[in-house]
């Protein structure tokens, strides 16, 4: 056991680090670090002019998606190489933010499941942060149990034309393409009738409104399709192979949601060693250390799981499905730890005005946050699913809707 | 990086896993359990027999050449199967105290005879309820002679010689002491605990002999380094129960029909095995660093140690404690073996101090460590 590079990944952490030393936007550094789960605030420089100017900078010297194939953009690095430049854009791999959905999720997809013109057509500028692309998923009517969308394809002459209506869609806003599970059949059982399709965000029909979120931020949007014509050159996959599809999409989430996430630990901690109550060091009282010590365990065991994952990556192993533990651990906790900080600050707690709340008001920000982390890409319900069916082998789950045509299974309206 | 075990590693996994399949069945750990023996000295003797005993102890002092990571690896298969024998008193205890502070002649008259199985050596310092603290001790040492009580020392009925805490005139807050249990002055009561598989006494000491460990002086600092490697080591049999009760929890949810249908296609028990799944991953994971610290002799073996005594703790508490709800009524009845883990995951829950020491030692080296790379 060793946490040492071999000769090989040394040399190629080092060619990282210098392009990192010589082209990092170092006036960013600061506000990447503190930035918490508020807006990143990077003192009136728009943020997404930011993320692209950097996506760009990196493009042109082949950092950008480095772990895919050179035709589509990326430099072809290994699983390992790429965890390692990872490690070396630290703090400003953050910057990306507003291109994880695509980089994460619909690149993948793309790569699996389009044709090889669309792939050389979509992929080189997704990978450069030039088109943003979102994933058009979830729907009012439709979260965990995703095959029971109803937005609506239906075939025409020249192609299909979409209506209905997604929801929670992150960055959908300033997205160019999506990623479409639409509904072809709605007479054949529900995982049967389904068909994946990329939809280009400008066209006439695609509405794109913010939902104001539970913590008053805007990240997600509902997209409202009214009659939106789209050409069958942009279906990917076969025609009712739609579940299939998203599967590949879904898996990829969950590992790019599921990496690096954090728990919070790292901020109560260093709260709690500088904070005095009643003239006594917080850090000294017994039930305080209890908790910090808990978490603190919680944490490396998931990093230590992750560093386990990239060992199995360097023997060319691929991770499974194992790696949904990383975002359900890591957003109960983040959730336990806000609310125990706030309590922690008493009757200041509930403040979480910037001047004026404790360490900033980042806990409150935490809080306020958490329920998101626990139900996005995969509730907790969907990754304990997950695990005990496909780790531990247990049996699914009933399905009683599984045989029934679409369009007979019965809904509370019907 | 590279944080998994070899394949040579994982070979002796397998072999240690099929020997003590056969050899350290449930039926043989019930013969301890019911009180037949004390310990299995059949199982002591083979495990001598393979060079486990010794493993981590050097050639010179007649181990077998392996280390810590092989000891990690022989520790995980006991605790899969509830070993009854003495290895984390007289190996990961005993042994550790004669090679982190013995003198060369201490090393040379005790090492090679706890590798062979030949003697089994313990540790004493509790003396009543709460965490024993170096410099509360009451059991003292004069002139050569340890006078006092030591409770919950584990197989003090059969071991042959205790490493000892104790305090004396005019010496450091803890010292330690090896004692010829065998030895004049030494009184032995036998203990039932919550978990007869293993075996417990009271040692009482009325001007026993005693012989300073080394040269004296540095107790404190060879305390806190055995106990951070025992700790490791006691992980990874906490890890290896924690692994089997999940394992068992889960055969038997599909196994089980109730309601037309196996118990285990229902989410409440999927989940509860999911939530039994993540504590036993993040403790291998924290457990594996453990590892690493101890072999390579790390500066964060401390925090390493306490996160992974934390998290196997935890997690075996955990799977054993839900393997029973996970079986229902069987589960709880004499018969079924899911009380032996039960019993051995809340046994091990304090053999080392419970969880109150193991998360000072994390927070406070956290806290060391913040503070100096603040600086």
């Amino acid at each position: 056991m060793d946490f040492e590079d071999s000769p090989a990944e040394a040399e190629f952490r080092n060619l990282a680090r210098r392009w990192m030393d010589a082209n990092a936007p170092k006036q960013f550094e600061t506000a990447l670090r503190q930035a918490g789960f508020g807006e990143l605030n990077l003192g009136g420089i728009d943020v997404l002019d930011a993320s692209k100017s950097w996506q760009r900078r990196k493009a042109a010297a082949g950092w950008a998606c480095p772990h895919w194939p050179r035709e589509y953009g990326g430099s072809g690095l290994t699983p390992i190489q790429q965890v390692i430049w990872q490690q070396e854009e630290g703090v400003y791999g953050r910057l990306a933010t507003p291109f994880i959905v695509g980089h994460g999720m619909c690149g993948p997809t793309l790569m699996s499941h389009a044709s090889e013109d669309d792939r050389r057509r979509y992929l080189p500028p997704l990978a450069a942060g030039e088109e943003i692309w979102c994933q058009l998923f979830s729907e009012p009517g439709a979260g965990s149990d995703l095959a029971g969308i109803s937005t609506r394809a239906s075939a025409v002459a020249d192609g299909w034309v979409i209506s209905g209506q997604k929801v929670w869609t992150s960055f959908a806003q300033i997205s160019d393409f999506g990623l479409l599970l639409a509904r072809t059949d709605p007479s054949v059982p529900k995982h049967r009738g389904l068909t994946m399709f990329y939809i280009d965000m400008h066209a006439p029909g695609v509405e794109v409104r913010p939902i104001k979120q539970a913590n008053g931020q805007s990240g997600f949007n509902e997209v409202f399709f009214t009659d939106v014509r789209i050409k069958d050159q942009q279906r990917l996959g076969a025609v009712g192979a739609g579940w299939h599809v998203a599967l590949t999409t879904l898996m990829n989430e969950r590992l790019a949601i599921g990496s690096g996430m954090t728990t919070g630990f790292e901020a109560i901690f260093n709260w709690c060693c500088s904070l005095e109550r009643s003239g006594a060091r917080v850090f000294d009282d017994r039930a305080v250390r209890s908790r910090l010590a808990t978490w603190a365990a919680r944490s490396s065991g998931l990093r230590y799981t992750a560093s386990r994952a990239i060992t199995a990556l360097s023997r060319g192993t691929t991770p499974g499905p194992e790696n949904s533990i990383g975002k359900l651990v890591a957003g109960s906790t983040m959730q336990e730890i806000a609310e125990f900080a706030l309590g922690l600050a008493g009757p200041l707690g509930v403040v979480s005005d910037p001047v004026g709340a404790v360490d900033g008001g980042r806990f409150q920000a935490m809080l306020l946050r958490a329920p998101a982390t626990r139900l996005e890409g995969g509730t907790d319900e969907i990754l304990r699913n997950i695990i005990s069916e496909r780790v531990l082998g247990l049996p699914p789950d009933i399905r009683v809707d599984k045989d029934i045509p679409f369009n007979r299974i019965p809904t509370r309206s019907a | 990086m590279n944080l998994d075990f070899s394949p040579e590693q994982q070979r002796m996994r397998d072999a240690a896993r099929r020997f003590l399949a056969e050899r350290c069945t449930p039926a043989a750990v019930r013969k301890v359990f019911e009180g037949e023996e004390s310990y299995d000295k059949g199982l002591w003797r083979e495990l001598a027999e393979l060079g486990y005993l010794g493993i981590a102890i050097p050639e010179e002092f007649g181990g077998s050449g392996g280390g810590y990571l092989e000891l990690c690896v022989i520790a995980e298969e006991l605790g899969r199967v509830l070993a009854p024998v003495p290895v984390a008193s007289s190996t990961y205890l005993a042994a550790e105290f004669l090679k982190v502070g013995g003198s060369p002649a201490q090393q040379a008259a005790y090492l090679p005879k706890l590798a062979s199985g030949a003697l089994i050596g313990t540790f004493a310092m509790a003396e009543a309820a709460g965490e024993p603290v170096a410099g509360t001790l009451r059991a003292r040492v004069d002139g050569g002679r340890l006078t006092g009580t030591k409770t919950a020392v584990a197989d003090g009925d059969t071991a042959d010689f205790a490493i000892v805490a104790a305090g004396g005139a005019g010496a450091p807050a803890a010292s330690l002491y090896i004692v010829d249990l065998h030895g004049a002055g030494v009184a032995r009561r036998p203990l039932a605990t919550i978990d007869p598989s293993r075996s417990f006494a009271e040692l009482t000491f009325r001007a026993a002999p005693a012989e300073p460990l080394g040269v004296g002086g540095d107790g404190e600092r060879v305390l806190a380094r055995v106990l951070d490697g025992a700790a490791v080591l006691m992980a990874f049999e906490q890890l290896g129960g924690a692994d089997f009760a999940l394992e068992a929890a889960c055969a038997y949810a599909k196994e089980r029909w109730a309601f037309g249908r196996p118990i285990g296609s229902n989410q409440a028990i999927k989940h509860m095995l999911a939530d039994m799944y993540v504590s036993a991953t993040l403790a291998r994971s924290n457990c594996y660093y453990g590892a690493w610290a101890l072999s390579t002799g790390a500066e964060a073996l401390g925090e390493a140690a306490a996160s992974a005594r934390i998290s196997a703790t935890q997690a075996f508490q955990h799977c054993a404690r839900n393997n029973i709800q996970v079986h229902g009524g069987s589960g709880f009845t004499w018969a079924v073996d899911c009380h032996l883990y039960y019993r051995r995951s809340n046994l091990l829950a304090l053999a080392l101090g419970g969880l109150a020491p193991w998360e000072d030692r994390l927070v406070d080296t956290l806290r060391r460590r913040s503070a100096a790379t603040e600086h």
